[in-house]
């Protein structure tokens, strides 16, 4: 134990709150058992916005507890926006909670406990600590993808994803292991000093160690070729925890990789930098191709998703106080079109259990708003002007190129192109082909009211990006201070 | 109020009123076609009063500026990274104007649409507030962004309210007819933004504002080879939305698929847009790569000409003509480009619009009988003038503009571009003409066929005249048609200037 460690407990308590808030929910759930359908979401979403609050106390903030976790502008960056995500998953959850579960303190419980893990992964500056931030993201995740109890699929689903997780975290610790053999520390800062006065000795090592943790990680954001869980998982989960892997899951993965990239790993980027450009290539390539073919909307959308994947690899590839300000630029546009597009489709599903792309035929009639917001968001997703995907996309792709990386900017705009092609195959169905029926449904104001705002987030960003641009700069800016 | 706010108008009546009309509930049908005649013709007096209000400068190139600053100094950008930076010159005031005629007269001819029509118009206005931000903008980002815009409405408006055409043994379905188009011109659109990146990192200058970039260019800043390999992916990726062969292949299904005023901006005014972009993007900004690649792209659209006019000749169907001529006509457009001759250069400017106007005159009136009909084969038409005279008239116009009789604007467009040929590609320049002797075959074939000869009383005894509204867009085209053919001084003194003292290898 080294001394002057710098215990200051109070630097965690928005942490405390998510956890002290999954504790609370279950005690109610547990005591109070016939209002708990109502009453939960509604303490889990003030909860939220309470720790959201408290997080924005720490803003200009740099300091560390015991040398493990940061508290800087990235960190409280994070918080909110793991926060956020959450209380837009409570709300996109309702339906199946109000359907399918009978004890949802637990569910709650563990979209709480999540979040506190994948800040964990941004704000920690010590391997091991990563990857208990990764541990607590992963089982929780692996419990609520079989959430769908009655489900064949989901606890198929679920069960993938433990085997093929704990695999990866093997190989993650495995990795973990060579760079604290090669450096003698597991603290960020402590690894860059000590490969910053060369590697020339142990090589070998470094490399097996940094294949490792790419392979690692490399499962935990669902690049190729780790991503094979990833259709099942989004197949089989619950569609609200569908939207939740496809938002958090992912943000918390690049997370953990922008700050040890940037700083731990930064002196030996010869040594990684084309393996993640080749990951990332292959990402975008496969990802966009495979989903193609797709006919269920999961799927699809789960394919999608390791193409974006990709894209945001491209970030770590060329990673620079600029290109990370563009990547979080475009993290966040992505997690906002995700989830907008999600919970439209969850709002669908609920009313007409629509899971196959055909099943969305004549959304436009039955459910004229729905439709809307999630052809907006299949369209910001390909990168159509005055949705986000445009701005983010190009400010991405032109801070790539501007890295050396030209060839990997143009393969990114092909797999944009061909993914047009598959979001336009869901929109046919939208607007061009007739209902089974014509019935219109009230659509809950509550779900109303969260697709607006996050509809009118995806406009904001595209059209008004110079506050986000501001905030993802200066948060960016944070990382390569040292 | 500053003359560049006529311009930020343009573009935020056009987007205000989708917005607007996203409000409004489907069921008042009449509401939304009032608001959108309304605004039609507000753009059209807004477009009008910019060219009329423009003036030839040998000074500075662009007028009626206005500048925003957007996004500058985070990440990449420099100072001044990306502004909304509006402007015209000579050609892009013309163009305004087009749009302006072209997007009023749609209007009118979509005042029948029945079906959910608040949504046709939320997708075409946002179409044409694509257009005119694409004409007017003088920053590299914000050309691509609404270059995209007009890209973005394309497959809805097609596949919802298009149609699909029945050929003996196959049909050619709407949704293939809308992804083709979209699809395509996305993927050029690629070849464009891969152009946008390496002359961004190439200048190095932290900003994608045009002027900065074109005084980067004047200056050399662009290395030869640099230039030789970036211009193609300018020239392809622009090109393809001019219907530069062989990448034209999504305009003649994708015009015949689309409902009337949409085929009418897209061929009438989308297709320019193409053209525009290899001047802006092409020969303003890599000179010597244009200087280089010409000849080749003289070749290209020789063949446009030819294989438009040859592939016209064999079609069945009324519209497959008419689309197999605008890839002809926009032959014309990129030959006169090509020629970088100060006469072939205004010519292509003045084809520009003449085709504009003629060829969105010839889709509203297929449109009209079509709605009728129900049919657009050539083979059950025939004396059809007996029992809709006034269409017949005005077809007859847009036929002989077409053909490039004098006294219309096709003859004033054309002639230009014949003579700039000649002076520096005497073969082509024949070839060319030739093209005008085709387009005169398939011209006064498909109007004899279809308004002279027999009338078929039983079948199309129910035919009447076409409505007032599209009487009135067809009677708005016309005026421009004549304008052009019988005075086109004011055309030429806004061009001019423009073409001689500011496009880099054209001029003295």
């Amino acid at each position: 134990m080294r001394e002057g460690l710098n215990l200051d407990y109070a630097l965690l308590i928005p942490e405390y709150m998510l956890g002290g808030l999954a504790l609370l929910v279950v005690a109610v759930d547990m005591l109070m058992p016939n209002v708990r359908k109502q009453l939960l979401p509604v303490i889990t979403g003030l909860g939220l916005i309470g720790a959201f609050v408290v997080s924005l106390a720490y803003l200009d903030e740099t300091d560390n507890f015991a040398g493990l976790i940061a508290i800087d502008d990235y960190t409280t960056f994070f918080r909110c926006f793991f926060i956020a995500t959450a209380f837009a998953v409570v709300i996109a959850s309702m339906g199946f909670v109000e359907r399918e579960l009978r004890h949802p303190g637990e569910y709650y419980a563990l979209l709480s406990v999540s979040t506190a893990g994948a800040i964990f992964m941004a704000s920690a500056r010590e391997l091991l600590t990563a990857y208990i931030g990764l541990e607590l993201l992963s089982f929780s995740l692996y419990v609520l993808v079989s959430y769908a109890k009655r489900d064949a699929r989901s606890n198929e689903a679920g069960m993938k994803y433990m085997l093929l997780g704990a695999f990866a975290s093997a190989l993650l610790l495995y990795g973990i292991s060579f760079i604290y053999g090669t450096s003698g520390s597991t603290t960020y800062s402590e690894i860059q000093e000590a490969f910053e006065s060369g590697t020339s000795g142990f090589t070998l090592g470094t490399l097996l160690g940094l294949t490792l943790i790419v392979a690692g990680l490399g499962f935990k954001v669902a690049a190729v070729p780790f991503h094979m869980w990833t259709p099942d998982a989004y197949e089989g989960a619950p569609l609200p925890i569908t939207a939740y892997l496809s938002a958090t899951s992912k943000a918390a993965g690049f997370a953990l990789l922008l700050r040890l990239f940037s700083s731990a790993l930064m002196p030996v980027i010869d040594d990684w930098q084309f393996m993640v450009a080749a990951v990332s290539a292959l990402t975008m390539v496969v990802g966009n191709v495979v989903a193609l073919q797709q006919h269920n909307i999961k799927r699809l959308l789960a394919y999608s998703s390791i193409g974006q994947v990709g894209y945001m690899l491209m970030g770590i590839t060329t990673i620079s106080p600029e290109v990370s300000s563009a990547l979080l630029l475009h993290m966040t546009g992505y997690v906002i079109t995700t989830l907008a597009g999600f919970i439209a489709i969850i709002a669908y599903h609920n009313e007409t259990g629509a899971e196959e792309i055909d099943d969305f035929r004549g959304m436009s009639d039955r459910a004229p708003l729905l439709a809307a917001v999630t052809a907006v968001a299949l369209f910001s997703l390909a990168g159509m002007p005055l949705f986000a995907g445009f701005l983010t996309k190009f400010i991405l792709f032109q801070s790539v190129a501007q890295n050396d990386y030209y060839w990997l900017a143009a393969v990114a705009v092909v797999a944009s192109l061909i993914s047009l092609y598959y979001y336009l195959q869901v929109i046919r169905r939208l607007y061009v082909s007739e209902p089974p029926e014509m019935t219109r449904f009230r659509v809950p104001l509550i779900t109303q009211g969260a697709v607006v705002v996050l509809t009118a987030g995806i406009f904001f960003v595209g059209l008004y990006p110079a506050p986000l641009f501001d905030v993802t700069d200066s948060v960016a800016a944070v990382l390569f201070q040292s | 109020m500053e003359q560049g706010h006529a311009l930020l108008a343009l573009i935020l009546i056009s987007v205000g009123t989708a917005a607007v009309l996203v409000v409004v509930p489907s069921e008042r049908k009449d509401w939304v076609r009032v608001l959108s005649v309304l605004s039609g013709a507000t753009l059209f007096a807004i477009s009008a009063y910019v060219f009329v209000e423009y003036r030839g400068d040998s000074e500075e190139q662009f007028s009626f500026l206005l500048r925003y600053d957007w996004l500058e100094n985070v990440g990449i950008l420099g100072e001044d990274g990306i502004t909304l930076h509006l402007g015209v010159d000579g050609i892009a005031a013309v163009m305004i104007l087009l749009n302006g005629v072209v997007t009023f007269a749609g209007t009118l001819i979509s005042w029948k649409i029945e079906y959910k029509n608040k949504d046709f118009f939320v997708l075409f206005f946002l179409l044409t507030a694509g257009v005119f931000g694409t004409f007017s903008s003088l920053d590299l980002f914000f050309f691509f962004f609404f270059y995209e815009l007009a890209v973005l409405p394309m497959y809805l408006l097609i596949a919802v309210w298009g149609s699909s055409t029945r050929f003996p043994t196959f049909v050619r379905t709407k949704e293939y007819s809308g992804l083709k188009l979209m699809v395509m011109l996305v993927a050029a659109s690629v070849l464009i933004f891969l152009g946008i990146f390496a002359t961004f990192i190439e200048a190095d200058l932290g900003t994608f504002n045009l002027p900065d970039l074109y005084a980067h260019a004047q200056q050399g800043g662009f290395d030869t080879d640099f230039q030789k390999v970036v211009f193609p992916l300018f020239a392809i990726g622009a090109g393809c939305l001019a219907g530069l062969w062989p990448f034209h292949t999504w305009s003649p299904d994708g015009h015949v698929a689309a409902p009337t005023a949409v085929s009418m901006l897209h061929a009438g005014v989308l297709m320019k847009l193409g053209a525009f972009g290899i001047l802006r993007l092409g020969i303003q900004l890599l000179p010597e790569g244009a200087e280089f690649w010409m000849p080749v792209l003289i070749g290209m659209a020789a063949i446009n000409v030819l294989y438009g006019a040859v592939s016209a000749m064999g079609q069945t169907d009324f519209k497959y003509v008419i689309g197999y001529s605008s890839v002809s006509h926009m032959g014309y457009v990129l030959m006169g480009l090509a020629t970088l001759d100060p006469v072939g250069v205004n010519g292509a400017a003045l084809q520009m619009f003449s085709h504009g106007v003629m060829t969105a005159l010839m889709f509203a009136m297929v449109g009209a009988v079509y709605d009728q009909a129900h049919t657009r084969e050539l083979a059950v038409f025939g004396g059809l003038a007996s029992k809709m005279p006034r269409f017949a008239i005005y077809f007859l116009i847009a036929g002989v503009t077409s053909v490039g009789l004098p006294g219309f604007s096709g003859f004033v467009a054309e002639f230009n571009v014949f003579v700039g040929t000649f002076r520096s590609y005497p073969v082509i320049g024949g070839l060319a003409v030739l093209g005008a002797g085709i387009t005169a075959v398939y011209i006064f074939r498909l109007l004899a066929l279809s308004f002279f000869g027999q009338f078929n009383e039983e079948r199309w005894g129910g035919l009447k005249e076409m409505n007032k509204f599209e009487t009135a867009g067809g009677a708005l085209l016309i005026a421009f048609i004549l304008f052009m053919g019988l005075w086109p001084a004011p055309f030429v003194d806004r061009i001019s200037p423009t073409v001689v003292n500011f496009l880099p290898g054209v001029g003295s």
